[in-house]
Order: structure tokens, then sequence, then C-alpha cells
């Protein structure tokens, strides 16, 4: 028996489908059966990012009006060894074409053939919200350390709580800049977590690489040389229960000179 | 026991007082108390308005009773009735007394979005985020950061007051007064337990927790000991 692990946000923008496609993709490469399924009826990306668009035939909405069956409308990820599948949603629908049941129903079916199911959650807070939050064991909140994101990931915060099915949720701040949070011209990673106190699950810094990958088609977390990457697949360790220490933001361009200072233990 | 007397008039120093007898019924009180009023009436012609008290013993009265009576006693003489004193009430306004003066304490974030209304006084241990909101009939202490709203004696009680270990709100409210964080804070941390109050001027003013003690006497509630 599977779990269900929904990635939402609140605020739109802040990197819910980048995450959901990293996660999903770095559980697989640990090796877990995992299915991806896309709830932003209507506004489908999740498919874009893991480019694997056009091979879709049926979808989330066909699934649940009985129009076909869950394992003709699941995309198969050929790059991995039957690991990964997609259920994508229906981009000519919308979100009240699915019901939190049908939808509670759905997963726990999918919960019987795989290890981890990632649903991505549309933005706001209504029907599309409440329908990819219905299945859902565990939660991920994503934010950036914005106060507009952080101010949204509150109030999701606030919902989450109230879900009796869902375990406390875990954050991931993304996009974070490091030149801007040094000069205290953005939040920072303690603010944000001390403000929303709920357990950090990972940080991932701002990378173009994150842009370049996405728009290929191919999630980040399949390039091993990226930092982004890196936070992607810690994030997968520790939802799998290791604990993996916070990566260092500033590792990347620091002299040999500052490493031999922190090495003496001197404080820049 | 037929002239025993049913409603006897005291003077002390505070004034008159009224002892209404709890054994016999609310007619025949209601008939004696006019009749006594009538005899004495020639007594006081002075036309100052006398205050006096009302005690029922172990009677209960309901609201329209107690109007009733009030009236009553207003009609016949130059008195004025202050207050009606009895030892009995019901549950339902026992319960609400209670709850109007309890404390309750509540362990739990109050998040942007959330509403956390109370009877009582409030003691959240935990944060108030901005876009949240706490309200109570008497007062508010929050044990952590208050970011978001406060609103101490919601149903009008102007001497209620907010108190806070890290006072960075929104917006204050105490009964009908409003007052908001200003655009810009003068030191960023926001000094450490803060309380807020309403001033004689109706402003609502923030100051040291340890004024409170000067202004609200009646905040202390312990009684005896040492």
């Amino acid at each position: 028996m599977g779990e269900a692990i929904v990635v939402t946000s609140g605020k739109g923008g802040v990197g819910k489908t980048t995450t959901s496609a990293n996660i999903g993709t770095a559980l697989a490469l640990q090796g877990k059966r995992v299915c991806l399924v896309d709830t932003d009826i209507g506004l489908r990306n999740l498919d874009v990012v893991m480019g694997l668009e056009n091979r879709i035939i049926y979808d989330l909405v066909d699934v649940i009006q009985g129009r076909c069956k869950i394992h003709q409308a699941l995309v198969k990820d050929k790059r991995f060894e039957d690991k990964l599948y997609l259920l994508p949603a229906a981009q000519t629908s919308d979100k009240t074409a699915v019901q939190p049941e049908e939808m509670k129903k759905l997963i726990d079916e999918l919960k019987q053939d795989y290890d981890y199911i990632i649903i991505d959650c549309p933005a706001g807070i209504e029907q599309g919200y409440r329908n990819a939050v219905a299945g859902a064991d565990r939660a991920i909140v994503v934010t950036t350390p914005e106060v507009s994101a952080v101010r949204d990931a509150d109030r999701i915060i606030g919902l989450l709580e109230k879900e009796e099915n869902v375990e406390p949720p875990k954050l991931v701040i993304n996009r974070i800049r490091n030149h801007l949070m040094k000069n205290g011209d953005m939040l920072d990673v303690d603010e944000v977590t001390s403000h929303l106190s709920i357990g950090l699950i990972g940080i991932v810094a701002d990378d173009d690489e994150v842009i370049k990958a996405s728009n290929h088609g191919e999630p980040i977390a399949l390039n091993p040389n990226s930092k982004a990457s890196i936070a992607y697949r810690n994030i997968a360790r520790r939802i799998l229960g290791e604990s993996v220490p916070l990566q260092q933001l500033d590792s990347g361009d620091e002299g040999m000179f500052t490493k031999i200072k922190r090495f003496f233990g001197v404080r820049s | 026991m037929k002239n025993t007397q049913n409603v006897t008039i005291k003077g002390t120093k505070d004034g008159l007082t009224l002892h209404l007898d709890d054994t016999c019924s609310y007619e025949e009180l209601k008939k004696e108390l006019d009749r006594k009023l009538a005899n004495t009436s020639k007594a006081q012609e002075e036309d100052r308005l006398l205050t006096v008290k009302v005690k029922v013993g172990n009677r209960y009265l309901s609201h329209g009773q107690q109007e009733e009576l009030k009236d009553l006693i207003r009609q016949k003489r130059n008195l004025l009735v202050d207050v009606i004193e009895t030892n009995v009430m019901t549950i339902a306004e026992a319960e609400e007394l209670r709850q109007e003066n309890e404390i309750v304490s509540v362990a739990r974030i109050v998040r942007s979005g959330q509403v956390l209304e109370i009877t009582g006084d409030l003691l959240l241990i935990g944060d108030v985020n901005p876009g949240g909101t706490v309200k109570a009939s008497g007062n508010v202490f929050v044990m952590g950061s208050l970011k978001g709203i406060a609103h101490a004696g919601c149903n009008g009680n102007e001497q209620a007051v907010i108190g806070a270990s890290s006072m960075k709100p929104s917006q204050l409210r105490i009964a009908g007064c409003i007052s908001r964080a200003p655009d810009q804070l003068p030191n960023e941390d926001g000094k450490a337990m803060e309380c807020a109050y309403i001033s004689e001027d109706q402003q609502i003013v923030i100051d040291r927790l340890q004024t409170l003690m000067k202004i609200r006497p009646n905040l202390t509630r312990f009684e005896g000991g040492r």
C-alpha cells in the first residue's frame, strides 16, 4: 500500500509543478514506483514539464467519468524502467468535472500499485484544491521567500491542519536567491520556518538550469551536476525517512580562503 | 403567623434597604410592598431621589418580575432601585457568568484567514499570524507573537486589555476602538512583553506590560494568601 503526497502552495507560480515533477523523478531514481497525478484540470502543465505531452491519450476526467480504465490513461516515462507514470489532467473540462469523493477513490486505487502518488495541486483554495487534498496522506507546502507567498502558505497550512486524514504538512522553500537573502532584502530560511512553524523538508536555490530543463521536458533531478537537482534528491531521501542535512546555500561561490577559515573555526 | 411582615425597610449609612421575605408568594409580596410604601409615603415629603437596595433572599425573580418590582417602587415614591440582590440564579445565568470570567487557554497557531472567537479571557499559547484574528469578550493574552488582529472586549467591555510577548499587530481592537499599526515600525523587533488598553481619552495605547497592574487592578483575581 503506497502513500499519496499532495504538493500545494495556495499562491500560483511558486513552483508546485516543478517540485512535483522533480520529487517524483528523484523518488523514481531511488527505485520507488511513482505515479504523478496532475489535478490542475483545464490548465495542465505537469505533462509538459515531464516531456510527456504528446503521449497523452486519455486523462483524469476520462478515468473518473468511466470512459477508460486507469491503466489506459497512465503515461509511462520511458527514461525509467517501469518506475514512473503520469496521470495527466484534462485540458478541455474544468475543476468542477471532478468531485473530492471520486478523487479519493481514484487515489486509493492507485495506492494499491504504487509506492508513492505525487499529486500536483492547482493554485487557489477552491474546488481544485479540495479535489487534490481529498485522497492525500501527506502534504508538502511549497513557498518562496516572499511575503505574499508566505502569507498564502500560512493560509493553506491552516486549511491542511483541518484535514483529518492528512499528516502535518512539511515545507519546501523554493527559489532562494542567496545574495538577496544575505543582504536582508528577502526573508531568510529561519524567518520563514519560524513564521509558519512547520517542519522544513527542503530548500531549493533559484537556478537557471531548472527553467532550461523544464523547457526541454526533462526534470532537473535527472542532471546530477545541478545544485537544484541535489536539493530535490535530498527532499526525496527525506520523504523516504533518511535524515539528510540541509544544503549549504553559499558553498558554490566561496573561495579557498573562506574554506580554510571555516576549517579553523573562524567566522567571517 | 399572619402578621409577620413580608416587607421590612431598613436604613443604613449607605441608604435604604428593602428586605423582601422569600417565603411568601410573589403576589402577596407585591400587595404588601404596595401597601407599605403607600403607608409611609407621608413620612418624607422632600423631592430628593433616594436610591434603595432591594434584597430578596432566596427568591428567584425573572427579568419581567424584576422590572415589575422596580416600577412599583419607582411609582410609589421618590425611590429609585439601585440593585436587586438575590441569592439564586438560573443555571444558564450561572454558566454565562462562569464563561464570562473564565480564562480559556488555547494552544495553536491562528493562521491567515482563521478566526478564533471565545467568551471570557483568551490565553493563546502560540502565535497569531498576519491575516489571522482572535476575538474575546474579555482580555486577550498572547504568549507568542501577535502579528494579526486582536479584538478584546468584543461585546463592548472597554476595560479589556490585550497583552502579547511580541506585539506586532496589524490591527488592535478593544470594544469599539480600533487602532492600526504604524506604517513603519520605529524599531524592527518590537519591544518584548507589551500591552494595549483604552486610555481616558478613548484612544488605544500601547505600553509596557508592567503598567497594567496600576491601571487595571481588577486583573488580579488572586484572593487570600500573602
